[in-house]
């Protein structure tokens, strides 16, 4: 298939590109990777009038480290985040969760603004800015708003985003020597979207976690924080004497999707095994 | 409305109006002519249109030929040529490690670069590296073997 006709500007500035969404409105779709949104083009599930494209926009790309906050710009490609030294020293979450994106020729062009955008509910970096509880800045010609993870993923494909803002950065605070991650997925080839999948990050205490957040992805409409099966485990000193308790609590926590992939039930059963599996994976350090 | 590009292609400066909506792979195809990047699925699923764009290879399929004004491209016609990656044709050739061919150029290229980045993968991460890359003629134990066979003879013409 080929894409509808459409119009193409490419900004050189971040101010340039607000204007120009300012103007065109709803017609105007950002284009990042364009990774998801090629695709939908080319199948014309998506038609619009004019794609702005930001690759030009040097300002969103950047990966700053100070203190205990790291900031990422939305164009940082899922490549960058799987090679970056700052990242596999600071919030290495990210790094794992980034390499398991697609395959090479995707995470080359996919970037980090635009899969959070995209709010895939199976896609591996909103789970992951979920987990982290990150803050997604966004700007629009109206000043720039800080948007936390957990009230910036709304539904299937759909954000806190307004049409006439760009996605610029994403912060991650607390990022102190004691915390600690967890990662997995499931698919059935190499490079699917997964099935189901759970990015975790937590702090060390003792032997146990506290803080911890379990963010499920591939389960719902959207990334979901698994609360209850979180507060199960959270400050035992061996959380794995606390999997029975925290497996059943999933199923208040969760309500999974019946789908080609999978039904609702061996969803919520993978996600037990997928706890099990990155809580034992998490603690073994610790021991 | 068309837009004019310019870009290098396999070493050659080229210039064209193009229309926006045309993909980079249906441009190297219908207006330069080289015919070695394949269209497959066209939603980014089965590599077949593998190229490199300064350097790194991406799918021809999901990019617009406008964006790459002022990059580098590199086809599989341009890696053939300058000889790069003869020894691994060959050894794709030897151990029939292609059928119909239609995946082969994508194959090539990412292979290649999987070599370039790491001299001794294993068979997993070779699979791993050419998951993106579907031969619907399923010869991948073939192609998997021509790729450690030439990772194997390039470490050692290297010692």
């Amino acid at each position: 298939m080929k894409a509808a006709a459409f119009d193409y500007v490419r900004p050189e500035t971040l101010g340039q590109a607000l204007h120009i969404l300012s103007e065109r409105g709803d017609g105007a779709r950002i284009l990042a990777g364009g990774q998801s949104l090629a695709p939908a083009l080319n199948l014309r599930l998506a038609m619009p009038e004019v794609l702005v494209d930001i690759n030009g926009l040097e300002e969103l790309r950047f990966i700053a480290a100070s203190d205990d906050v790291l900031r990422l710009g939305a164009l940082t490609r899922h490549v960058d985040l799987a090679r970056s030294e700052e990242i596999a020293h600071r919030c290495p979450l990210l790094s794992r969760a980034a390499a398991q994106i697609a395959h090479p020729a995707i995470r080359h062009r996919g970037t980090l603004g635009g899969s959070l955008a995209q709010a895939d509910p199976a896609a591996e970096l909103p789970a992951c800015a979920l987990a982290l509880d990150a803050v997604i800045v966004a700007s629009s010609s109206g000043g720039e708003r800080r948007i936390a993870a957990r009230d910036f993923f709304l539904g299937l494909y759909q954000t806190a985003l307004r049409p006439d803002e760009v996605l610029t950065s994403v912060e991650i605070s607390g990022l102190s020597a004691d915390r600690i991650y967890g990662f997995a997925k499931l698919a059935r080839r190499q490079g699917d979207f997964a099935i189901i999948g759970l990015a975790l990050a937590a702090r060390r205490s003792g032997r146990g976690l506290v803080d911890l957040r379990l963010a499920f992805f591939g389960v719902a409409d959207r990334p979901m924080l698994a609360v209850r099966a979180a507060a199960a485990l959270e400050g035992k000193p061996d959380a794995t004497q606390s999997m029975r308790e925290a497996r059943a609590a999933l199923q208040a926590d969760l309500n999974p999707v019946s789908d080609l992939h999978a039904s609702a039930a061996m969803r919520l059963h993978l996600a037990g095994v997928l706890l099990e599996r990155v809580l034992a994976e998490t603690l073994e350090p610790l021991r | 409305m068309k837009k004019r590009v310019r870009m290098i292609v396999n070493g050659d400066p080229v210039e064209a109006e193009v229309a926006p909506r045309q993909h980079l792979a249906d441009f190297l195809r219908e207006t330069l002519g080289l015919t070695g990047t394949h269209i497959g699925c066209e939603h980014g699923i089965c590599g077949a249109c593998s190229v490199r764009l300064d350097g790194a290879v991406i799918r021809g399929c999901l990019i617009f030929a406008v964006q790459a004004d002022g990059a580098r491209v590199e086809t599989i016609e341009g890696v053939s040529d300058s000889g790069e990656i003869a020894d691994l044709q060959a050894a794709f050739a030897a151990r029939n490690a292609l059928q119909c061919g239609y995946c082969t150029p994508g194959m090539l290229l990412t292979a290649q670069e999987l070599l370039m980045q790491s001299a001794a993968p294993d068979r997993e991460a070779i699979r791993e590296y050419l998951s993106g890359n579907y031969c619907r003629c399923t010869g991948y134990q073939a192609i998997i073997d021509a790729v450690e066979a030439t990772a194997k003879a390039r470490r050692e013409a290297k010692q």
